[in-house]
């Protein structure tokens, strides 16, 4: 019949669907059959440890909207009724508190899998800027998140944040006006972010499920950074990926269980399980874990508008990070200056990390402020200039010749000879 | 070596009737996934169930001294309506006789009452057709013809021991689990 998909299942049942709608089809193709590097390392679990925990979170999330009240009068008496009251409501509450900050732990690994080994780089930058466009998601999601149970630091999070877009010019206060739905952080802000953050995984669904696509039409990067030449580079996804997704989500579970049963509010802050009161400022207002860094920079600049434009620009340089490394070379294991710095970078946010918990004074002001100038030099400053003058090491003629013992069945077609100009 | 090409994973073994070790893995694997699974729907199912505060208000106590013979009140219970009604002699007497008439839901007036205590009368307030409020609480409003309750929705008439008598409800009116307190209290649920 015309315009019916022609399919290759046997089973009727599948095949009727199939013909019709060809999910199946693309299943097979897409998650069955689908050439990966056969080099990949545990790194590159990452991406589907992150898919499994947006999962969790939705479904967690929605069973919770179920049984919370979000009003100012009764949002904070309503989590406490579903950690006590509601059947295995404290499970659901901790998964979905303690699933954000595994969501920023796996996303975090992901990302830094990403410097490390180029995957940044061409083609691949499309995907990467979506990538980036999930982080901005997440962020605003854990950001309005928080701010349900109502408590201080809830409220305070809150004020502090919204307060940062006064520091735009003319337009400032009408901003954040509009933000509140009124002089301050109150009920008709709850009740918005409610419905936002409720809104906002469903739109990270779809972005995911393009940067998923944008994925599949490059193929994934791989540890040694050079492309795929052949079937002899690669393995079909399924068995050899799909089981070494479970090995790793059974990894992942485990720590997520550790601190679910044994450490549920180590991440979390005390003063959250205060009501919120307007009156009173708690004596240090700090974000939850995965916002630290962030918050630091936003602190290390002393004028208030340049303190909110750099804490953006800290994610905006990610976004054109593709065509600030000008390396030809994809994988930090054949970059070895590119390497260290890396590692520096890793320091530096880790460092920014710390700051941002400490109070704004002292030797944490100076640390941040040297981190921060680290963050942005490397981004904006080495990276261009190291591409161009990095001595790299020579790359392997293919993934199959470096790694398989006896180099991978047969010669390769054409000179695949190794050169450092290795281009897509 | 020439199965380091692309597809090395075997087909299910041609012919062969033995069990390999790799298919008691697969079994184990997707047992443990299926049990995996089970283990996270139950308590996102069971938070839907009642939770504990809900429970803890499933009870209501009745004080029946006010309640004078022949009166009836309405008490809320779970939600519900709960007609409690103080039946006089000749109530008691009339639903005892129809015992054995024409009940479209047999059941006789004893096993609707607790034993020495017949003249407390507890049921459910909603009509078993569909669901609506009958009348009948205050002697001044319409019994229908058996002296029970009559529900205006759809013409059901219920008699003095709560039963479906005529009209399209298909069922007496429930009875809830309820328990005497000494002689003038009652617990429901």
């Amino acid at each position: 019949m015309a315009g019916l998909h022609k399919s290759e299942f046997e089973n009727p049942v599948i095949r009727w669907i199939d013909s019709r709608l060809p999910v199946f089809t693309m299943m097979q193709k897409e998650y069955g059959v689908f050439p990966t590097p056969r080099n990949f390392n545990y790194l590159w679990n990452f991406g589907a440890l992150a898919m499994i925990n947006l999962v969790i979170m939705i479904a967690t999330g929605i069973f919770l909207a179920m049984n919370y009240t979000p009003h100012a009068t009764m949002a904070f008496d309503s989590v406490e009724r579903i950690m006590r009251d509601v059947n295995y409501g404290w499970l659901l509450r901790y998964v979905h508190a303690n699933g954000a900050s595994m969501f920023f732990i796996v996303v975090y690994i992901h990302i830094f899998r990403g410097l490390y080994y180029g995957s940044y780089k061409t083609p691949r930058e499309l995907l990467w800027i979506l990538g980036v466009v999930i982080l901005l998601l997440m962020m605003a999601t854990a950001f309005m998140g928080y701010v349900l149970p109502w408590g201080q630091m809830s409220y305070w999070g809150a004020t502090v944040i919204t307060n940062l877009f006064s520091a735009f010019p003319i337009v400032g206060e009408s901003i954040v006006t509009w933000l509140w739905g009124g002089f301050s952080v109150d009920n008709p802000t709850l009740n918005r972010f409610f419905s936002l953050h409720y809104l906002m995984p469903f739109v990270l669904v779809g972005v995911v499920f393009l940067h998923i696509a944008a994925l599949h039409i490059t193929g994934s990067n791989n540890p040694l950074g050079i492309d795929v030449k052949g079937p002899q580079d690669t393995l079909p996804f399924h068995p050899y990926y799909t089981i070494k997704d479970s090995v790793g989500i059974c990894v992942y579970l485990l720590v997520f269980a550790m601190f679910v049963f044994f450490a549920p509010n180590y991440l979390g802050h005390p003063d959250n399980y205060i009501p919120a009161n307007p009156l009173v400022t708690p004596a240090h207002i700090v974000p939850e874990w995965y916002f630290l860094p962030f918050y630091a920079i936003l602190r290390s600049v002393p004028d208030k508008l340049g303190g909110v434009l750099l804490m953006f620009a800290s994610i905006g340089v990610l976004a054109v990070l593709p065509w600030l490394d000008t390396s030809p070379v994809r994988s930090a294991r054949f970059r070895p200056v590119y390497r260290i710095l890396f590692w520096v970078l890793a320091v530096a946010c880790v460092v920014l990390g710390i700051c941002g918990g400490k109070p704004a004074e002292g030797i944490w002001v100076v640390l941040s402020r040297i981190a921060t100038a680290y963050y942005f030099l490397h981004f904006l400053v080495i990276l261009p200039i190291l591409g161009k003058f990095e001595r790299t090491l020579p790359l392997p003629e293919s993934i199959s010749r470096a790694v398989l013992p006896t180099g991978g069945g047969g010669p390769l077609p054409g000179g695949a000879a190794a050169k450092p100009m290795e281009k897509a | 070596m020439a199965d380091s090409a692309a597809a090395p994973h075997a087909a299910p073994h041609a012919g062969g009737a033995e069990v390999t070790k790799r298919d008691f893995l697969k079994l184990v694997t997707a047992a443990g996934a299926a049990v995996g699974v089970g283990a996270i729907a139950w308590p996102l199912v069971d938070s839907m169930n009642p939770s504990a505060d809900v429970l803890a208000l499933s009870s209501t106590t009745v004080d029946l001294a006010p309640v004078a013979a022949g009166q009836a009140i309405t008490v809320m219970w779970r939600g519900k309506p709960v007609f409690v009604r103080h039946r006089t002699a000749e109530e008691i007497a009339k639903a005892k006789a129809d015992d054995k008439g024409r009940l479209p839901d047999p059941a006789t007036d004893a096993a609707r009452v607790k034993p020495g205590k017949e003249q407390w009368l507890i049921v459910v307030g909603i009509c078993t057709h569909l669901g609506c409020v009958p009348i009948g609480n205050r002697s001044t409003e319409v019994r229908g013809e058996y002296g029970g309750w009559f529900c205006p929705c759809h013409g059901s008439h219920y008699d003095t021991s709560g039963r479906i008598r005529q009209g399209p409800a298909p069922a007496n009116l429930a009875v809830p689990p309820y328990a005497f307190e000494g002689d003038t209290k009652i617990k429901i649920g």
